[in-house]
């Protein structure tokens, strides 16, 4: 039994003067244990990919159709009162940004407790010791102390420790974790990733990573989903992924990192901007930045197929994969 | 913390320094203190002799300062009417104006809250629309119009309530006289308290609704949302304690305002309290109490902000006392 299996997801928006899909169903699985990477530009539905798992999407965004399987049970819809038994508990999150997620006026010690109180019959004390225990497999030095403070008292990459602390406080089956390092300063960032990577690996804790970067995906995640406008448009193991992409956006997001740069070159970005959810193209939502479009990706919405090892959503993938065999062979 | 201290104690100084300058401003071009001393039937020559005995001669700046010394010491002057101290005369009202923002102060905390927090949870529903359209209309009546159609519904059809005077007060401390010691005092202070929360309940409500509203919009919410944590614990530990710190300061100057705000409301209903005094004191032209009441007034504002002020840095665990008086 995987421990997450969404189907057909479909998540949308109720505006005043129109309904948007923000996420187009979306379908995808997850195993015990499993690093899963979530990657897309700036408003491909990342974000709310996450949000929908814990239901916790904010108006005035409702889930319209699916099924969100975890750990067997149908969660898609469930009750508010039910939802929140998962939510913390067996589901955790990390947010992105550790300095506005803690709440300024309530310590450290405070909102560890209250997390695991909301789950389990604990004591005061039999909680602020699990929360140093917690405290201490993430590296805070004197988690004692860390307790009586408050977030303002501490460092961003501190919080964000904490953070992920707290994440595994109730030794959840699942953590998504949301940019967990943008906000970040850079030389700490490497740090918290492979925190997360060892905590996770170490409890058999699965993992969703969303990020918009590949160099992360690939040390973190076994698969990877990219995501464009709302819609999954390729799947597979994430070495699958990087070393041989099939979708053209793949490709130009994995162009467009530095390291495939040559020193002096300027980085080669994809052309244009991820469309609104108000104005997604019809056939397929990349065709007005795709360099290999033809008539048909403009009417038709691809379907996804399987293609070399990955599951992917093009027409012209199979076009696009001859022509690139014949530019290495010539 | 000091240091804060410090600081906070020069401002207040400040302040007051100038509130003393307007009063004396006032002093020095309201009336003439010889005809209220003498009379009209003594000559010119006399008169000028007595200026320059009472030192009404001397340069503004001469005289402030007497007068700001004689301030310093509690001496405000004499009134002209009571023919007593003038700060005697208010300390005397000052317990029944104290207490009638007291309870105004009760009836404003202890709805604004439970209104606020509710409109700001539910807003979508009928019961939040109606009050928020209540205190809409609640902004926009005078306060003595409340006051008045007040004491037609509750003192005169109904005669369930007394419309003015204090009633039994009880004698405490052996200096201050109240009105919530007896059911009388507390059936006397009733409507006048509920006419002068009537403007600032409204106010609190709204301020206290979008704030609420702001902070559940925050992503700590959201995260304890996240976390599993039940509805109440974030709506009344997460978000209010968010929420009402900056209505604390918003709320202590509103307070300090409340003092001013009394005039209309101790008119009304009769209330024996410095507001009501006021009023007769502008009517006699009795100078000295007119400037001691906007000295006490003042000083009893600036006190409030300076302990809500105080207030604030202790709850706000963001604030470091220590590090603001740098
Ligand atoms: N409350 C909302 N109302 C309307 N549209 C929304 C709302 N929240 C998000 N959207 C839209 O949904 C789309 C997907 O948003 P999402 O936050 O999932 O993007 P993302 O992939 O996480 O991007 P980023 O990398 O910037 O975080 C965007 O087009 C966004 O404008
Ligand atoms: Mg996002």
């Amino acid at each position: 039994m995987s421990l997450l299996s969404v189907r057909d997801l479909t998540v949308k928006f109720a505006m005043r003067d129109q309904t948007v899909t923000a996420l187009d169903q979306i379908s995808f699985d997850l195993g015990k244990g499993e690093r899963l990477g979530i990657v897309g530009e700036s408003g491909a539905g990342k974000s709310i990919t996450g949000f929908s798992l814990m239901n916790l999407l904010s108006r005035p965004g409702f889930i319209d159709s699916g099924s969100i399987q975890f750990e067997g049970e149908e969660i898609a819809g469930l009750p508010d009162r039910k939802m929140r038994s998962i939510r913390g508990n067996r589901m955790a999150m990390i947010f992105q940004d550790p300095m506005v997620t803690l709440n300024p006026v309530l310590t450290i010690g405070q909102q560890m407790v209250e997390t695991l109180q909301a789950h389990r019959r604990l004591s005061r004390a039999d909680a602020e010791q699990i929360a140093i225990m917690k405290l201490r497999e993430v590296y805070i030095p004197s988690p004692e102390e860390r307790l009586a403070q408050y977030p303002h008292e501490l460092s961003g990459g501190m919080r964000q420790r904490i953070i992920i602390a707290m994440a595994l406080l109730l030794e959840p089956q699942l953590i998504i974790a949301d940019e967990p390092t943008t906000a970040l300063d850079v030389t700490i960032q490497a740090d918290i990733m492979e925190l997360l990577l060892e905590l996770c690996t170490s409890n058999m804790v699965g993992l969703i990573l969303i990020t918009h970067d590949l160099g992360v995906v690939s040390q973190m995640t076994e698969r990877t989903l990219v995501m464009y406008a709302g819609r999954i448009i390729e799947a597979g193991k994430t070495r699958e992924i990087i070393n041989d992409p099939q979708h053209p956006y793949t490709q130009g997001l994995i162009n467009a990192l530095p390291q495939q740069t040559l020193p002096g070159h300027r980085l080669k970005q994809i052309p244009g901007n991820m469309p609104g959810l108000a104005a997604i193209p019809t056939g397929c939502a990349f065709n007005p930045r795709c360099p290999y479009a033809v008539d048909h990706c403009r009417s038709t919405r691809p379907e996804t197929v399987s293609y070399a090892s990955v599951e992917v959503a093009c027409h012209e993938v199979n076009r696009l994969h001859n022509t690139v065999l014949e530019d290495e062979s010539a | 913390m000091l240091a804060y201290l410090v600081k906070r104690l020069f401002q207040a100084i400040a302040v007051m320094l100038a509130i003393s300058l307007i009063g004396f401003a006032i002093q020095d071009n309201l009336g003439d203190p010889l005809r209220e001393l003498v009379g009209q039937s003594v000559s010119e020559e006399t008169r000028q002799q007595l200026r320059d005995e009472l030192g009404l001669n001397d340069s503004f700046f001469t005289q402030y300062l007497r007068f700001l010394g004689n301030a310093v010491q509690g001496d405000l002057g004499t009134s002209y009417f009571f023919k007593e101290p003038a700060v005697d005369v208010i300390l005397k009202k000052l317990p029944a104006t104290l207490e009638l923002v007291f309870g105004a102060t009760l009836i404003i905390v202890g709805l604004s809250v439970p209104l606020g927090v509710y409109t700001a949870i539910k807003p979508n529903h009928v019961l939040a629309k109606v009050i928020m359209g209540a205190s809409i209309v609640g902004i926009s009546i005078p306060v003595f119009l409340t006051a008045i159609l007040m004491i037609y519904v509750f003192s005169v059809e109904y005669q369930w309530l007394p419309s003015y005077g204090r009633g039994d007060v009880v004698h405490v401390f052996g200096y201050w006289d109240t009105n919530f010691a007896s059911l009388d005092g507390w059936s006397h202070i009733l409507l006048p308290s509920i006419a002068l929360a009537s403007i600032m309940l409204p106010l609190f409500v709204r301020l206290i609704r979008a704030e609420m509203m702001e902070v559940l919009q925050s992503e700590y919410v959201k995260y304890a949302k996240a976390k599993g944590i039940h509805p109440f614990r974030i709506y009344f530990v997460h978000a209010l304690k968010n929420t009402l710190l900056p209505v604390i300061t918003v709320g202590g100057v509103q307070i300090g305002t409340m003092v001013a705000y009394t005039i209309l409301t101790e008119t009304v209903f009769q209330w024996p309290g410095m507001g009501f005094m006021f009023l007769e004191a502008v009517n006699r032209v009795d100078t000295p109490l007119i400037v001691a009441y906007l000295i006490v007034v003042g000083f009893i504002f600036v006190v409030t902000n300076t302990i809500v002020d105080l207030i604030y840095g202790l709850v706000n665990p963001t604030v470091n006392l220590a590090r603001m008086g740098a």
